[in-house]
Protein backbone atom coordinates (compact mmCIF):
# COMPACT_ATOMS: atom_id res chain seq x y z
CA UNK A 1 0.00 0.00 0.00
CA UNK A 2 2.84 2.31 0.59
CA UNK A 3 4.18 2.17 -2.90
CA UNK A 4 0.63 3.51 -4.03
CA UNK A 5 0.34 6.39 -1.64
CA UNK A 6 2.32 8.61 -3.58
CA UNK A 7 0.61 7.79 -7.02
CA UNK A 8 -2.85 7.99 -4.91
CA UNK A 9 -1.78 11.81 -3.84
CA UNK A 10 -1.24 12.79 -7.37
CA UNK A 11 -4.93 10.98 -8.84
CA UNK A 12 -6.18 13.19 -6.08
CA UNK A 13 -5.23 16.54 -7.70
CA UNK A 14 -6.98 15.02 -10.93
CA UNK A 15 -9.98 15.02 -8.90
CA UNK A 16 -9.20 18.58 -7.17
CA UNK A 17 -9.00 19.35 -11.05
CA UNK A 18 -11.89 17.80 -12.50
CA UNK A 19 -14.37 19.42 -10.41
CA UNK A 20 -13.70 22.16 -12.42
CA UNK A 21 -13.45 21.07 -15.95
CA UNK A 22 -16.44 17.92 -15.40
CA UNK A 23 -18.83 20.25 -17.10
CA UNK A 24 -17.14 20.13 -20.64
CA UNK A 25 -16.75 16.33 -20.57
CA UNK A 26 -19.97 15.11 -19.25
CA UNK A 27 -21.89 16.26 -22.44
CA UNK A 28 -19.94 13.97 -24.85
CA UNK A 29 -19.97 11.13 -22.74
CA UNK A 30 -23.86 11.21 -22.81
CA UNK A 31 -23.92 12.31 -26.41
CA UNK A 32 -21.28 10.16 -27.91
CA UNK A 33 -23.00 6.85 -27.33
CA UNK A 34 -26.08 8.32 -28.27
CA UNK A 35 -25.05 9.51 -31.84
CA UNK A 36 -23.19 6.20 -32.33
CA UNK A 37 -25.98 4.08 -31.38
CA UNK A 38 -28.64 5.77 -32.85
CA UNK A 39 -26.54 6.09 -36.53
CA UNK A 40 -24.43 2.52 -35.87
CA UNK A 41 -27.19 0.40 -34.37
CA UNK A 42 -30.72 1.73 -35.08
CA UNK A 43 -29.38 3.36 -38.93
CA UNK A 44 -27.51 0.41 -40.29
CA UNK A 45 -28.35 -2.10 -37.66
CA UNK A 46 -31.91 -2.40 -39.57
CA UNK A 47 -30.45 -2.95 -42.27
CA UNK A 48 -28.00 -5.56 -40.97
CA UNK A 49 -30.07 -7.59 -39.24
CA UNK A 50 -32.77 -7.71 -42.05
CA UNK A 51 -30.87 -9.13 -44.44
CA UNK A 52 -28.46 -11.23 -42.67
CA UNK A 53 -30.43 -12.96 -39.72
CA UNK A 54 -28.22 -15.32 -39.16
CA UNK A 55 -26.94 -13.88 -36.51
CA UNK A 56 -27.15 -15.37 -32.88
CA UNK A 57 -27.61 -11.59 -31.17
CA UNK A 58 -28.58 -9.15 -33.33
CA UNK A 59 -26.51 -6.58 -34.62
CA UNK A 60 -26.88 -3.71 -32.30
CA UNK A 61 -25.90 -5.99 -29.03
CA UNK A 62 -23.03 -6.43 -31.69
CA UNK A 63 -21.90 -3.24 -32.33
CA UNK A 64 -22.83 -2.00 -28.78
CA UNK A 65 -19.91 -3.53 -27.35
CA UNK A 66 -17.57 -3.15 -29.98
CA UNK A 67 -18.64 0.83 -29.85
CA UNK A 68 -17.75 0.52 -25.83
CA UNK A 69 -14.45 -0.35 -26.10
CA UNK A 70 -13.87 1.87 -29.31
CA UNK A 71 -14.98 4.81 -26.94
CA UNK A 72 -12.90 3.45 -24.22
CA UNK A 73 -10.07 3.85 -26.78
CA UNK A 74 -10.85 6.80 -27.55
CA UNK A 75 -11.22 8.24 -24.14
CA UNK A 76 -8.14 6.53 -22.78
CA UNK A 77 -6.15 7.70 -25.80
CA UNK A 78 -6.97 11.10 -24.85
CA UNK A 79 -6.12 10.96 -21.51
CA UNK A 80 -2.52 9.14 -22.61
CA UNK A 81 -2.17 12.80 -24.70
CA UNK A 82 -3.68 16.04 -24.07
CA UNK A 83 -3.44 16.32 -20.09
CA UNK A 84 0.22 14.51 -20.68
CA UNK A 85 1.41 16.99 -22.73
CA UNK A 86 -0.01 19.92 -20.83
CA UNK A 87 1.53 18.54 -17.66
CA UNK A 88 5.13 18.93 -19.35
CA UNK A 89 4.69 21.96 -21.47
CA UNK A 90 1.49 24.26 -21.03
CA UNK A 91 0.00 23.49 -17.66
CA UNK A 92 3.23 22.59 -16.32
CA UNK A 93 1.82 21.10 -12.83
CA UNK A 94 3.89 17.79 -13.51
CA UNK A 95 7.11 20.03 -13.36
CA UNK A 96 5.73 21.38 -9.60
CA UNK A 97 4.68 18.25 -8.42
CA UNK A 98 8.28 16.65 -8.76
CA UNK A 99 9.53 18.66 -6.59
CA UNK A 100 7.70 17.36 -3.97
CA UNK A 101 8.05 13.81 -2.71
CA UNK A 102 6.13 12.77 -6.14
CA UNK A 103 8.47 11.10 -8.50
CA UNK A 104 8.03 10.45 -12.11
CA UNK A 105 6.65 7.67 -11.73
CA UNK A 106 4.02 8.31 -9.12
CA UNK A 107 2.32 10.96 -11.60
CA UNK A 108 2.03 8.17 -14.45
CA UNK A 109 0.39 5.55 -12.28
CA UNK A 110 -1.76 8.22 -10.40
CA UNK A 111 -2.93 9.13 -13.84
CA UNK A 112 -3.37 6.04 -14.41
CA UNK A 113 -5.60 5.56 -11.34
CA UNK A 114 -7.70 8.66 -12.37
CA UNK A 115 -8.34 6.99 -16.43
CA UNK A 116 -9.55 3.95 -14.84
CA UNK A 117 -11.97 5.75 -12.33
CA UNK A 118 -13.34 7.81 -15.14
CA UNK A 119 -13.65 5.35 -17.62
CA UNK A 120 -15.75 3.18 -15.57
CA UNK A 121 -18.33 6.39 -15.02
CA UNK A 122 -18.08 6.68 -18.73
CA UNK A 123 -18.24 2.99 -20.22
CA UNK A 124 -21.27 3.07 -17.28
CA UNK A 125 -23.03 5.31 -18.69
CA UNK A 126 -22.63 4.17 -22.21
CA UNK A 127 -24.05 0.73 -20.55
CA UNK A 128 -27.34 2.02 -19.42
CA UNK A 129 -27.51 3.97 -22.61
CA UNK A 130 -26.95 1.12 -24.45
CA UNK A 131 -29.70 -0.97 -22.54
CA UNK A 132 -32.20 2.07 -22.78
CA UNK A 133 -31.58 1.80 -26.14
CA UNK A 134 -32.25 -1.71 -26.19
CA UNK A 135 -28.93 -2.62 -27.43
CA UNK A 136 -27.94 -4.91 -24.45
CA UNK A 137 -29.45 -6.51 -21.07
CA UNK A 138 -28.49 -5.19 -18.02
CA UNK A 139 -26.54 -7.77 -16.80
CA UNK A 140 -23.95 -8.05 -19.85
CA UNK A 141 -24.07 -3.93 -20.54
CA UNK A 142 -22.52 -3.84 -16.79
CA UNK A 143 -20.05 -6.65 -17.98
CA UNK A 144 -18.97 -5.31 -20.78
CA UNK A 145 -17.73 -2.36 -18.38
CA UNK A 146 -14.53 -3.43 -17.00
CA UNK A 147 -12.80 -5.06 -19.83
CA UNK A 148 -13.95 -1.16 -21.75
CA UNK A 149 -11.88 0.11 -19.07
CA UNK A 150 -9.13 -1.66 -19.60
CA UNK A 151 -8.77 -1.21 -23.13
CA UNK A 152 -9.45 2.35 -22.42
CA UNK A 153 -6.44 2.20 -19.38
CA UNK A 154 -3.54 0.46 -22.14
CA UNK A 155 -4.41 3.09 -24.61
CA UNK A 156 -3.96 6.07 -22.08
CA UNK A 157 -0.53 3.70 -20.80
CA UNK A 158 0.88 3.83 -24.51
CA UNK A 159 0.02 6.85 -25.57
CA UNK A 160 1.69 8.45 -22.27
CA UNK A 161 4.95 6.84 -23.18
CA UNK A 162 4.44 8.02 -26.82
CA UNK A 163 3.98 11.55 -25.73
CA UNK A 164 6.32 12.09 -23.36
CA UNK A 165 9.17 11.18 -26.26
CA UNK A 166 7.52 13.68 -28.92
CA UNK A 167 8.30 17.47 -29.19
CA UNK A 168 5.26 18.49 -31.08
CA UNK A 169 1.62 18.72 -30.95
CA UNK A 170 1.28 18.04 -34.63
CA UNK A 171 2.51 14.21 -33.91
CA UNK A 172 -0.11 14.15 -31.61
CA UNK A 173 -3.17 14.79 -34.17
CA UNK A 174 -1.19 12.74 -36.49
CA UNK A 175 -1.87 9.85 -33.81
CA UNK A 176 -5.57 10.13 -33.77
CA UNK A 177 -5.53 10.72 -37.71
CA UNK A 178 -3.45 7.85 -38.55
CA UNK A 179 -3.70 4.82 -35.73
CA UNK A 180 -6.78 6.04 -33.41
CA UNK A 181 -8.94 6.67 -36.00
CA UNK A 182 -8.42 3.38 -38.23
CA UNK A 183 -8.17 1.19 -35.71
CA UNK A 184 -11.61 2.44 -34.95
CA UNK A 185 -12.79 1.62 -38.55
CA UNK A 186 -11.19 -1.71 -39.00
CA UNK A 187 -10.65 -3.04 -35.54
CA UNK A 188 -13.97 -5.43 -35.35
CA UNK A 189 -15.88 -2.63 -33.96
CA UNK A 190 -18.57 -2.40 -36.39
CA UNK A 191 -17.89 -5.97 -38.66
CA UNK A 192 -16.03 -9.03 -37.71
CA UNK A 193 -12.38 -8.57 -39.16
CA UNK A 194 -12.34 -12.29 -40.57
CA UNK A 195 -14.29 -10.22 -43.08
CA UNK A 196 -10.95 -8.00 -44.34
CA UNK A 197 -8.46 -8.96 -46.94
CA UNK A 198 -6.42 -11.18 -45.71
CA UNK A 199 -3.36 -9.32 -44.91
CA UNK A 200 -5.33 -6.34 -43.57
CA UNK A 201 -6.91 -9.29 -40.57
CA UNK A 202 -3.84 -10.18 -40.12
CA UNK A 203 -3.00 -6.57 -39.36
CA UNK A 204 -6.02 -6.34 -37.61
CA UNK A 205 -5.35 -9.17 -35.08
CA UNK A 206 -2.43 -7.28 -33.97
CA UNK A 207 -4.01 -4.03 -33.24
CA UNK A 208 -4.77 -3.37 -29.20
CA UNK A 209 -7.99 -1.71 -30.17
CA UNK A 210 -8.91 -5.60 -31.46
CA UNK A 211 -8.23 -7.36 -28.14
CA UNK A 212 -10.10 -4.70 -26.16
CA UNK A 213 -13.31 -4.93 -28.66
CA UNK A 214 -13.24 -8.82 -28.45
CA UNK A 215 -12.29 -9.04 -24.85
CA UNK A 216 -15.57 -6.83 -24.25
CA UNK A 217 -17.69 -9.16 -26.45
CA UNK A 218 -16.52 -12.39 -25.08
CA UNK A 219 -17.43 -11.26 -21.41
CA UNK A 220 -20.21 -9.50 -22.45
CA UNK A 221 -21.80 -11.78 -24.55
CA UNK A 222 -20.61 -15.30 -23.92
CA UNK A 223 -23.56 -17.15 -26.40
CA UNK A 224 -22.11 -14.78 -29.70
CA UNK A 225 -22.31 -16.74 -32.32
CA UNK A 226 -18.32 -17.78 -32.62
CA UNK A 227 -18.40 -16.87 -36.49
CA UNK A 228 -18.35 -13.24 -35.43
CA UNK A 229 -15.42 -13.43 -33.35
CA UNK A 230 -12.11 -15.17 -33.53
CA UNK A 231 -11.26 -18.25 -32.12
CA UNK A 232 -8.84 -16.76 -29.55
CA UNK A 233 -8.82 -17.94 -25.60
CA UNK A 234 -10.06 -15.12 -23.33
CA UNK A 235 -6.68 -14.88 -21.87
CA UNK A 236 -4.59 -13.73 -24.65
CA UNK A 237 -6.73 -10.81 -25.50
CA UNK A 238 -6.61 -9.77 -21.41
CA UNK A 239 -2.98 -10.65 -21.74
CA UNK A 240 -1.79 -8.35 -24.35
CA UNK A 241 -4.16 -5.41 -23.06
CA UNK A 242 -2.52 -5.99 -19.57
CA UNK A 243 1.06 -5.82 -20.74
CA UNK A 244 0.72 -2.89 -23.05
CA UNK A 245 -0.70 -1.52 -19.90
CA UNK A 246 2.34 -2.28 -17.92
CA UNK A 247 4.75 -1.63 -20.45
CA UNK A 248 3.31 1.83 -21.07
CA UNK A 249 3.37 2.83 -17.59
CA UNK A 250 7.40 1.73 -17.33
CA UNK A 251 8.37 3.13 -20.04
CA UNK A 252 6.03 6.57 -19.33
CA UNK A 253 7.85 6.75 -16.26
CA UNK A 254 11.19 6.09 -17.49
CA UNK A 255 10.53 8.85 -20.68
CA UNK A 256 9.20 10.91 -18.21
CA UNK A 257 11.84 10.72 -15.73
CA UNK A 258 14.57 11.95 -18.47
CA UNK A 259 12.22 15.00 -19.70
CA UNK A 260 11.38 15.96 -16.26
CA UNK A 261 14.63 15.57 -14.70
CA UNK A 262 17.38 16.18 -17.76
CA UNK B 1 27.75 25.90 16.46
CA UNK B 2 26.62 26.34 12.57
CA UNK B 3 25.06 23.16 11.06
CA UNK B 4 26.08 22.58 7.88
CA UNK B 5 22.53 21.70 5.97
CA UNK B 6 24.35 21.41 2.33
CA UNK B 7 27.65 20.32 1.52
CA UNK B 8 29.10 19.90 -1.84
CA UNK B 9 32.22 19.01 -3.14
CA UNK B 10 33.31 18.80 -6.89
CA UNK B 11 29.66 19.42 -7.68
CA UNK B 12 29.12 18.70 -11.77
CA UNK B 13 26.52 18.96 -14.05
CA UNK B 14 27.01 17.94 -17.74
CA UNK B 15 24.46 18.23 -20.54
CA UNK B 16 25.69 16.03 -23.77
CA UNK B 17 28.56 18.65 -24.48
CA UNK B 18 27.75 21.56 -22.45
CA UNK B 19 29.40 22.03 -18.94
CA UNK B 20 27.34 23.46 -17.27
CA UNK B 21 28.22 23.33 -13.22
CA UNK B 22 32.09 22.77 -13.33
CA UNK B 23 33.08 21.15 -9.99
CA UNK B 24 31.76 23.51 -7.61
CA UNK B 25 32.65 23.48 -3.83
CA UNK B 26 30.05 24.86 -1.08
CA UNK B 27 28.68 24.27 2.41
CA UNK B 28 25.23 25.98 2.94
CA UNK B 29 24.75 26.68 7.36
CA UNK B 30 21.75 26.54 8.46
CA UNK B 31 19.29 29.33 9.43
CA UNK B 32 21.27 31.67 6.80
CA UNK B 33 20.45 33.44 3.52
CA UNK B 34 23.05 31.46 1.19
CA UNK B 35 23.12 33.39 -2.24
CA UNK B 36 24.33 32.56 -5.68
CA UNK B 37 25.37 35.14 -7.56
CA UNK B 38 25.73 35.29 -11.48
CA UNK B 39 24.40 36.24 -14.46
CA UNK B 40 22.63 34.45 -16.71
CA UNK B 41 23.68 31.13 -17.52
CA UNK B 42 26.39 30.59 -15.12
CA UNK B 43 25.19 27.32 -13.57
CA UNK B 44 22.92 28.61 -10.81
CA UNK B 45 19.88 27.04 -11.78
CA UNK B 46 21.65 23.61 -12.90
CA UNK B 47 22.70 23.86 -9.50
CA UNK B 48 19.71 24.60 -7.40
CA UNK B 49 18.20 21.84 -9.54
CA UNK B 50 20.32 19.29 -8.11
CA UNK B 51 19.82 20.36 -5.16
CA UNK B 52 16.54 20.04 -4.87
CA UNK B 53 17.55 16.93 -6.39
CA UNK B 54 15.45 17.26 -10.03
CA UNK B 55 18.40 17.27 -11.78
CA UNK B 56 20.91 14.28 -11.83
CA UNK B 57 24.22 15.10 -10.25
CA UNK B 58 26.61 14.34 -12.87
CA UNK B 59 29.80 13.86 -11.16
CA UNK B 60 30.71 15.05 -7.17
CA UNK B 61 29.23 14.64 -4.46
CA UNK B 62 26.37 16.56 -2.14
CA UNK B 63 24.82 15.75 0.80
CA UNK B 64 21.52 17.58 2.13
CA UNK B 65 20.55 17.48 5.31
CA UNK B 66 23.13 14.73 5.25
CA UNK B 67 20.95 12.57 3.15
CA UNK B 68 21.83 11.74 -0.86
CA UNK B 69 20.29 13.18 -3.53
CA UNK B 70 21.24 9.99 -5.72
CA UNK B 71 19.26 7.71 -3.59
CA UNK B 72 17.32 9.61 -0.81
CA UNK B 73 15.51 12.57 -3.11
CA UNK B 74 12.17 11.76 -2.17
CA UNK B 75 13.46 12.24 1.81
CA UNK B 76 15.15 15.36 0.68
CA UNK B 77 12.45 16.52 -0.82
CA UNK B 78 9.74 16.64 1.64
CA UNK B 79 11.38 18.53 3.78
CA UNK B 80 12.30 21.21 1.01
CA UNK B 81 10.43 24.05 -0.57
CA UNK B 82 11.04 25.04 -4.05
CA UNK B 83 9.96 28.10 -5.72
CA UNK B 84 10.88 28.10 -9.35
CA UNK B 85 12.09 30.35 -11.68
CA UNK B 86 9.18 30.34 -13.52
CA UNK B 87 5.88 30.28 -12.06
CA UNK B 88 4.19 27.13 -12.42
CA UNK B 89 1.28 27.29 -10.82
CA UNK B 90 -1.72 24.84 -11.77
CA UNK B 91 -3.91 27.53 -13.81
CA UNK B 92 -6.99 25.16 -13.47
CA UNK B 93 -7.16 25.25 -9.82
CA UNK B 94 -8.33 28.60 -7.42
CA UNK B 95 -5.91 30.19 -5.18
CA UNK B 96 -6.33 27.26 -2.20
CA UNK B 97 -6.52 24.41 -4.32
CA UNK B 98 -2.91 25.35 -5.41
CA UNK B 99 -1.98 25.04 -1.56
CA UNK B 100 -4.34 22.45 -0.85
CA UNK B 101 -3.03 20.12 -3.78
CA UNK B 102 0.98 20.74 -2.65
CA UNK B 103 -0.22 19.54 0.87
CA UNK B 104 -1.28 16.44 -0.24
CA UNK B 105 1.33 16.01 -2.77
CA UNK B 106 3.45 16.14 0.50
CA UNK B 107 1.18 14.07 2.36
CA UNK B 108 -0.19 16.14 5.19
CA UNK B 109 -3.66 15.63 6.03
CA UNK B 110 -6.89 17.95 5.23
CA UNK B 111 -6.88 19.68 8.75
CA UNK B 112 -2.96 20.55 8.65
CA UNK B 113 -3.27 21.83 5.42
CA UNK B 114 -6.68 23.97 6.37
CA UNK B 115 -5.06 25.56 9.09
CA UNK B 116 -1.32 26.33 7.07
CA UNK B 117 -3.49 27.40 4.29
CA UNK B 118 -5.22 30.45 6.62
CA UNK B 119 -1.65 31.06 7.91
CA UNK B 120 0.13 30.97 4.57
CA UNK B 121 -2.27 32.97 2.21
CA UNK B 122 -2.44 35.59 5.59
CA UNK B 123 1.75 35.78 5.24
CA UNK B 124 1.52 36.24 1.38
CA UNK B 125 -1.49 38.93 1.24
CA UNK B 126 -3.62 36.88 -0.56
CA UNK B 127 -6.39 36.02 2.02
CA UNK B 128 -9.10 37.71 0.03
CA UNK B 129 -7.77 36.06 -3.14
CA UNK B 130 -8.39 32.59 -1.43
CA UNK B 131 -11.18 31.01 -3.89
CA UNK B 132 -10.23 33.43 -7.01
CA UNK B 133 -8.83 31.29 -9.97
CA UNK B 134 -4.74 31.98 -10.66
CA UNK B 135 -4.89 33.81 -14.21
CA UNK B 136 -6.58 36.80 -13.18
CA UNK B 137 -3.70 37.41 -10.37
CA UNK B 138 -0.68 39.93 -11.28
CA UNK B 139 2.57 39.31 -11.40
CA UNK B 140 3.59 39.95 -7.65
CA UNK B 141 1.02 38.08 -6.64
CA UNK B 142 1.65 34.45 -8.49
CA UNK B 143 5.09 35.10 -7.38
CA UNK B 144 3.95 35.38 -3.51
CA UNK B 145 1.66 32.41 -4.02
CA UNK B 146 4.23 30.24 -5.71
CA UNK B 147 6.27 31.12 -2.26
CA UNK B 148 3.66 30.37 -0.01
CA UNK B 149 3.10 26.98 -2.22
CA UNK B 150 6.54 26.29 -1.52
CA UNK B 151 5.96 27.21 2.46
CA UNK B 152 2.53 24.69 2.81
CA UNK B 153 5.17 21.59 4.54
CA UNK B 154 6.71 23.82 6.87
CA UNK B 155 10.22 23.23 4.77
CA UNK B 156 13.83 23.42 7.01
CA UNK B 157 15.15 24.53 3.50
CA UNK B 158 13.82 26.87 0.79
CA UNK B 159 15.22 27.22 -2.80
CA UNK B 160 14.27 30.10 -4.51
CA UNK B 161 15.28 30.34 -8.12
CA UNK B 162 15.19 34.36 -9.77
CA UNK B 163 12.48 35.23 -7.04
CA UNK B 164 12.27 38.68 -8.22
CA UNK B 165 13.05 38.43 -12.14
CA UNK B 166 10.39 40.12 -13.69
CA UNK B 167 8.54 41.96 -11.11
CA UNK B 168 7.95 45.36 -10.56
CA UNK B 169 10.06 47.57 -8.04
CA UNK B 170 6.59 48.05 -5.74
CA UNK B 171 6.38 44.22 -5.95
CA UNK B 172 9.72 43.30 -5.36
CA UNK B 173 10.46 45.11 -2.17
CA UNK B 174 7.20 43.45 -0.85
CA UNK B 175 8.58 39.76 -1.81
CA UNK B 176 11.88 40.93 -0.28
CA UNK B 177 10.25 42.04 2.93
CA UNK B 178 7.93 38.55 3.06
CA UNK B 179 11.68 36.41 2.71
CA UNK B 180 13.22 38.70 5.06
CA UNK B 181 10.71 37.78 7.49
CA UNK B 182 11.08 33.98 6.72
CA UNK B 183 14.49 34.79 7.32
CA UNK B 184 14.06 36.21 11.10
CA UNK B 185 11.85 32.90 11.73
CA UNK B 186 15.02 31.17 11.47
CA UNK B 187 14.10 29.37 7.67
CA UNK B 188 17.22 28.49 5.44
CA UNK B 189 17.63 30.09 2.49
CA UNK B 190 18.94 29.65 -0.70
CA UNK B 191 18.56 32.54 -3.15
CA UNK B 192 20.01 32.67 -7.06
CA UNK B 193 19.70 36.28 -8.26
CA UNK B 194 21.68 38.12 -11.02
CA UNK B 195 20.63 41.85 -9.45
CA UNK B 196 22.92 42.75 -6.98
CA UNK B 197 21.00 44.80 -4.80
CA UNK B 198 18.73 41.47 -3.99
CA UNK B 199 21.79 39.79 -3.07
CA UNK B 200 23.04 42.57 -0.65
CA UNK B 201 19.60 42.62 0.69
CA UNK B 202 18.71 39.30 1.91
CA UNK B 203 22.48 37.22 1.70
CA UNK B 204 24.33 36.27 4.31
CA UNK B 205 26.71 34.72 2.75
CA UNK B 206 26.95 34.50 -1.28
CA UNK B 207 29.18 32.69 -4.04
CA UNK B 208 29.70 35.15 -7.40
CA UNK B 209 29.21 32.27 -10.16
CA UNK B 210 30.41 32.59 -13.44
CA UNK B 211 30.87 30.04 -16.27
CA UNK B 212 29.83 27.53 -13.99
CA UNK B 213 32.63 28.04 -11.41
CA UNK B 214 32.58 29.56 -8.79
CA UNK B 215 35.08 32.91 -8.51
CA UNK B 216 34.51 33.99 -5.20
CA UNK B 217 32.97 33.31 -1.78
CA UNK B 218 31.93 35.75 0.91
CA UNK B 219 29.49 37.98 2.93
CA UNK B 220 27.93 40.67 0.58
CA UNK B 221 30.41 43.60 2.27
CA UNK B 222 33.33 41.06 2.67
CA UNK B 223 33.24 40.44 -1.13
CA UNK B 224 33.14 44.46 -1.62
CA UNK B 225 36.24 45.51 0.78
CA UNK B 226 38.09 42.53 -0.53
CA UNK B 227 37.58 43.08 -4.26
CA UNK B 228 36.79 46.74 -4.99
CA UNK B 229 37.78 49.92 -3.02
CA UNK B 230 35.08 52.13 -0.95
CA UNK B 231 34.16 54.35 -3.54
CA UNK B 232 33.43 54.60 -7.22
CA UNK B 233 33.22 57.63 -9.53
CA UNK B 234 31.24 57.12 -12.54
CA UNK B 235 32.57 59.05 -15.76
CA UNK B 236 29.78 59.22 -18.69
CA UNK B 237 31.35 61.32 -21.78
CA UNK B 238 29.65 62.52 -25.34
CA UNK B 239 29.86 61.02 -28.32
CA UNK B 240 33.74 60.49 -29.50
CA UNK B 241 35.21 61.66 -26.45
CA UNK B 242 35.68 58.85 -24.33
CA UNK B 243 38.62 57.10 -26.35
CA UNK B 244 40.27 60.84 -26.12
CA UNK B 245 39.61 60.90 -22.32
CA UNK B 246 41.19 56.98 -21.97
CA UNK B 247 44.66 58.06 -22.46
CA UNK B 248 44.56 60.45 -19.60
CA UNK B 249 42.65 57.80 -17.05
CA UNK B 250 46.27 56.02 -15.92
CA UNK B 251 46.49 57.29 -12.38
CA UNK B 252 43.70 59.09 -11.32
CA UNK B 253 42.36 56.16 -9.43
CA UNK B 254 43.35 52.49 -8.08
CA UNK B 255 41.49 51.18 -10.63
CA UNK B 256 39.40 51.46 -13.46
CA UNK B 257 37.01 49.86 -16.14
CA UNK B 258 36.23 51.02 -19.65
CA UNK B 259 32.16 50.14 -20.34
CA UNK B 260 30.87 50.96 -23.40
CA UNK B 261 28.86 53.80 -22.03
CA UNK B 262 30.73 55.16 -19.45
CA UNK B 263 33.91 54.90 -17.73
CA UNK B 264 34.58 53.66 -13.94
CA UNK B 265 36.79 54.58 -11.67
CA UNK B 266 37.16 52.37 -8.42
CA UNK B 267 39.06 54.85 -5.17
CA UNK B 268 39.45 54.83 -1.88
CA UNK B 269 38.82 58.34 -1.86
CA UNK B 270 36.54 59.99 -4.06
CA UNK B 271 36.92 63.74 -3.50
CA UNK B 272 40.37 63.43 -4.57
CA UNK B 273 39.71 61.36 -7.69
CA UNK B 274 37.60 64.33 -8.87
CA UNK B 275 39.80 66.80 -8.54
CA UNK B 276 42.29 64.65 -10.24
CA UNK B 277 39.52 64.45 -13.34
CA UNK B 278 39.26 68.41 -13.43
CA UNK B 279 42.81 69.04 -13.34
CA UNK B 280 43.44 66.89 -16.28
CA UNK B 281 41.09 68.63 -18.36
CA UNK B 282 38.58 65.44 -18.53
CA UNK B 283 35.78 66.65 -19.69
CA UNK B 284 32.88 64.07 -18.80
CA UNK B 285 28.99 65.25 -19.47
CA UNK B 286 28.21 63.67 -16.26
CA UNK B 287 29.60 62.79 -13.00
CA UNK B 288 28.12 60.13 -10.77
CA UNK B 289 29.88 58.80 -6.87
CA UNK B 290 28.79 55.80 -5.39
CA UNK B 291 29.66 53.28 -3.37
CA UNK B 292 30.99 50.27 -4.15
CA UNK B 293 28.13 47.67 -4.82
CA UNK B 294 28.16 43.62 -5.84
CA UNK B 295 28.53 44.91 -9.39
CA UNK B 296 31.77 46.22 -8.97
CA UNK B 297 32.83 42.64 -7.95
CA UNK B 298 31.58 40.96 -10.37
CA UNK B 299 32.89 43.47 -12.79
CA UNK B 300 36.22 42.99 -11.38
CA UNK B 301 36.34 39.28 -11.34
CA UNK B 302 34.56 39.01 -14.49
CA UNK B 303 35.47 41.65 -16.46
CA UNK B 304 32.05 41.79 -17.48
CA UNK B 305 28.81 43.29 -15.89
CA UNK B 306 25.92 41.13 -14.70
CA UNK B 307 23.16 42.11 -16.90
CA UNK B 308 25.74 41.26 -20.14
Amino acid sequence: MTALRAPLRFFESQLVAYRRTWRGTVISSFLNPILFLTAMGLGVGSLVDDGAGDLEISYLAFVATGLMAANAMQNGAGEGMWPVRAGIKWRKNFHGAITTPIEPGDIIVGRAMWTLLRLTVVQTVFAVIAVLFGALELGPALLAVPPAALTGVAFMAALTAFTVTRETDESLANMFRFVILPMFLFSGTFFPISQLPGFLELIAYATPLFHGVELVRKIALPDIDPSVVSSMPLWIHLAYLVAMTVLGIYFGSKYLSRKLRP
Amino acid sequence: MNETLVKARGLTKRFDDLLAVDAIDFDIAKGKAFGFLGPNGAGKTSTMKMISTVSPITEGEMSVFGLDPRTQGRQIRQRIGVVPQEDNLDVELTVSENLYVYGRYHDMSRPEIRERTKELLDFAQLSDRADSPVEPLSGGMKRRLTIARALINDPELVILDEPTTGLDPQARHLLWDRLYRLKQRGSTLIITTHYMDEAEQLCDRLVVMDKAKIVAEGSPRGLIEEYAPREVVELRFADGHKEDAESKLEGLASRYEVLADRVILYTDDADDTQRGVASRGLDPEQVLVRRSTLEDVFLRLTGRRLDD
